[in-house]
């Protein structure tokens, strides 16, 4: 049974928070931010080298930043940052002591010696091979190593938090079924599995092939399980952020869901078929039957996306009736007008909503139709979905959840509120910038990765159109404004935690950073069937005619080139 | 709220949000006609992948392109000295990807139909028709076969857009379409 001493109340929820639980958050949430900081760094580089006026590094020490970046903001800062969110959900909004917190530890030093040591073969220099890493091209046995050593780290994370549910529900901590968040959580956890599964997969091989122990790596069979990592691992993103999604909603606003069913049926979808999307990167690859393709890169039949659409009613509906319970009725959108804009938690959630679904959401879709992905595949198009989704969608939303997780889990006052209150905007802004402006660049047909869009030093010539260059200036500007906004969001994390006003027993009144009545108040499941909610009626009906629209328009696109079969 | 569990035990069996239920039903919709539109386009569309490749040893593949190379040159680029190929309407073209190069530069006739051969020698290519903006996969040891007809004359680059080393932003090939 839990010991009663390794408990402390907390004075703004009322929840019992399990402190080896706290520690282990903590230490997760640090290491995450660290990765952001360093990769944030890294990305502004590329960003201002890919800005044909400026070519900020010469070509070796790009391909090396632009390695860099991918592995620490995509894997590691949003990683530790779920393993973090894994042991919030369980443990604490379980009321539940976290299982085998030495274990925890001994993961969460995997974790961390693993992304030093890729870090470590990225700065050497030798092994500039990107994100991807794609035979035969070859990195130092070190770079595969590092990423090894941390998937298992993350693994053992994933498995404490299932132990943790075990103790939770034998420990009879709480009643009937989990929350919702944690069923989110759970959801992120399972494709946690199936990702590293696969990631040990082809990983061990490659270490193996890169030590000369195994001849040959299969470029196309590399791919098709790589991708079982690389595009899974960004499932789990997905649903961890529709988690934190629910969760800041939950906690501001007292926002219940519409109806847990449906948003329940919306998390098991992403379980059920957001795995096979590896096809996403493989529609134009030889020797891949395109029965095969348009099954798979369609999540069979699209029902991964109907579960994402089904959460993008269900999101802001809950917040739309949560501010009608209030009071906020008037017309159909005085809930979306009076909403505590100034409050960093709710900001950042509601853009990174917009954001991900508007940017990441439609782009992702068009470019995954089969035969749209031949005018998409390797441009910078791609580069710019998927800041949509992992920057603006979780990166932001990540940020977001932090400023409720410095006073409830440091109880730390957060630093310089009036920062704080513009942060979300600035680096939400940067972010959908470099979103839109790469994809702009992309349907011109520019590459992603490539050092020299000029071709100064090429035997031949070829000018990509004038706007192309305009678009990768813009890129550079909106990079500029993401890395503003990311250094204030390390700014004020790092001074809070350090220096802030230790947050008192009674700042739950005097400044309180859940919503009034948040915490048990509403802790009751009801359906909020009988409230009208037109303002969000809207907001999905301009998302589906945006969505409709862009999906055809592509289509024209894709008509107009050389015809082929 | 969310973050607690819900209070009446049996939330499956709480009545669905009217709205919820017509979303719900749009989305499957939308769906199956994204769905149906990528079948739908193999049947009407002029654009759809070639399901034609072959496992092909580098060394055969570079063979084969020094034959057509041999047999079809019609001048070389400039001072470069890459051959440009004019092979006859309707024939097997092939284009080599190595690092970092695409080789050689193809001649082609517009409004007739080749089977364009690509693969790579070394390492992962990307092959990145420009200005129309047609991107391919290359890989090696893989021989993907195209039927092609560009539509258009004029002078295409070819960017390679899968990173393949330090010498990745200096590969650039080019096609030529005459009438």
């Amino acid at each position: 049974m839990a010991d009663a001493t390794l408990f402390r109340t907390c004075p703004d929820t009322g929840l019992p928070v399990h402190l080896p639980a706290q520690r282990l958050i903590k230490a997760n949430a640090v290491a995450g931010v660290l990765a952001l900081a360093l990769g944030g760094l890294q990305g502004l580089m590329v960003a201002l080298t890919r800005w044909p006026d400026l070519q900020l590094l010469p070509a070796e020490a790009f391909y090396t930043m632009l390695t860099g970046h991918g592995l620490n903001v995509l894997l590691f800062w949003i990683i530790f940052f779920e393993v973090a969110i894994l042991y919030f959900a369980s443990a604490i909004l379980l009321k539940s002591r976290l299982a085998a917190p030495n274990l925890a530890w001994v993961g969460f030093v995997l974790m961390a010696v693993g992304a030093l040591t890729t870090n470590y073969a990225v700065f050497q220099g030798d092994s500039s091979v990107m994100f991807t890493s794609y035979v035969p091209m070859r990195a130092s046995p070190l770079f595969y190593l590092g990423i090894i050593l941390f998937a298992v780290g993350a693994l053992i994370g994933c498995f404490i938090f299932f132990a943790t549910l075990v103790i939770a529900k034998d420990e009879k901590t709480y009643e009937g079924s989990i929350p919702l968040v944690t069923f989110g959580a759970l959801t992120a956890a399972i494709i946690a599995v199936f990702t590293i599964a696969s990631g040990a997969i082809i990983l061990i091989p490659t270490l193996l092939w890169s030590l000369d122990l195994i001849p040959e790596i299969d470029p196309l069979l590399y791919k098709v399980i790589w991708w079982a990592m690389g595009h899974s691992s960004q499932q789990i993103n997905v649903s961890a952020h529709v988690a934190v999604w629910y969760c800041i909603a939950a906690m501001v606003l007292g926002a219940k869901p519409l109806s847990e069913k449906v948003s329940r049926m919306a998390f098991l979808m992403y379980i059920l078929f957001l795995q096979i999307a590896s096809a996403h990167h493989l529609l134009v690859e030889p020797g891949i039957s395109s029965n095969w393709k348009i099954f798979n890169t369609s999540y069979a039949l699209y029902l991964a996306v109907v579960g994402s659409m089904i959460h993008g009613l269900s999101v802001p509906g809950a917040v739309e009736a949560a501010q009608r319970r209030r009071g906020f009725t008037r017309g159909a959108f005085e809930w979306l007008r009076k909403a505590p804009w100034g409050n960093p938690a709710f900001a950042g959630m509601f853009t990174s909503l917009v954001y991900f679904g508007f940017l990441g959401g439609i782009s992702g879709v068009v470019m995954g139709a089969e035969q749209l992905n031949l005018i998409m595949h390797n441009t910078l198009y791609v580069p710019g979905h998927f800041h949509a989704t992992v920057v603006a969608g979780t990166t932001l939303a990540f940020m977001a959840i932090t400023y409720l997780v410095v006073p409830l889990i440091w109880r730390r006052e957060i630093m310089f509120p009036t920062l704080a209150k513009w942060q979300p905007y600035i680096f939400g802004l940067g972010a959908a910038g470099i979103s839109l402006f790469m994809m702009g660049a992309g349907t011109l047909g520019v590459s992603r990765r490539h050092w020299d869009i000029n071709f100064t030093d090429a035997a031949l010539s070829f000018s990509y159109p004038d706007t192309a260059f305009l678009m990768m200036a813009l890129n550079g500007l909106s990079g500029l404004l993401a890395a503003i906004g990311g250094v204030m969001f390390v700014v004020i994390v790092v001074s809070s935690i350090l220096f802030g006003k230790k947050r008192g027993d009674d700042a739950a009144e005097t400044n309180p950073v859940i919503g009034v009545g948040g915490g048990q108040a509403v802790a009751s499941y009801g359906s909020e069937g009988t409230l009208k909610l037109p303002g969000t009626m809207i907001l999905v009906g301009v998302f589906f005619i945006a969505f409709f629209l862009y999906y055809w328009v592509n289509w024209k696109y894709l008509s107009e080139v050389w015809p082929l079969s | 709220m969310a973050i607690f569990p819900p209070e009446k035990r049996i939330w499956w069996k709480e009545p669905l949000h009217g709205f919820e239920l017509v979303w719900i039903g749009i989305c499957l919709v939308w769906a199956i006609v994204m769905f149906g539109t990528m079948i739908v386009w193999h049947v009407i569309g002029e654009q759809n992948l070639s399901n034609t490749a072959y496992r092909i040893d580098p060394d055969v593949f570079a063979a084969r392109t020094e034959a057509m190379v041999t047999q079809y040159t019609v001048r070389e680029e400039g001072d470069t000295g890459i051959p440009v190929v004019h092979p006859p309407a309707g024939s097997d073209v092939y284009l080599q990807a190595s690092l970092w190069q695409w080789y050689p530069i193809l001649e082609l006739e517009k409004d007739k139909e080749y089977r364009l051969h690509l693969s790579s020698i070394d390492w992962q290519h990307g092959f990145s028709l420009q200005p129309t903006n047609i991107n391919v996969q290359v890989h090696p040891g893989y021989e993907m076969v195209i039927t092609l007809k560009p539509n258009k004359a004029g002078e295409f680059g070819i960017v390679c857009n899968e990173f393949c080393g330090i010498g990745h932003h200096n590969m650039l090939g080019r096609i030529y379409v005459v009438e």
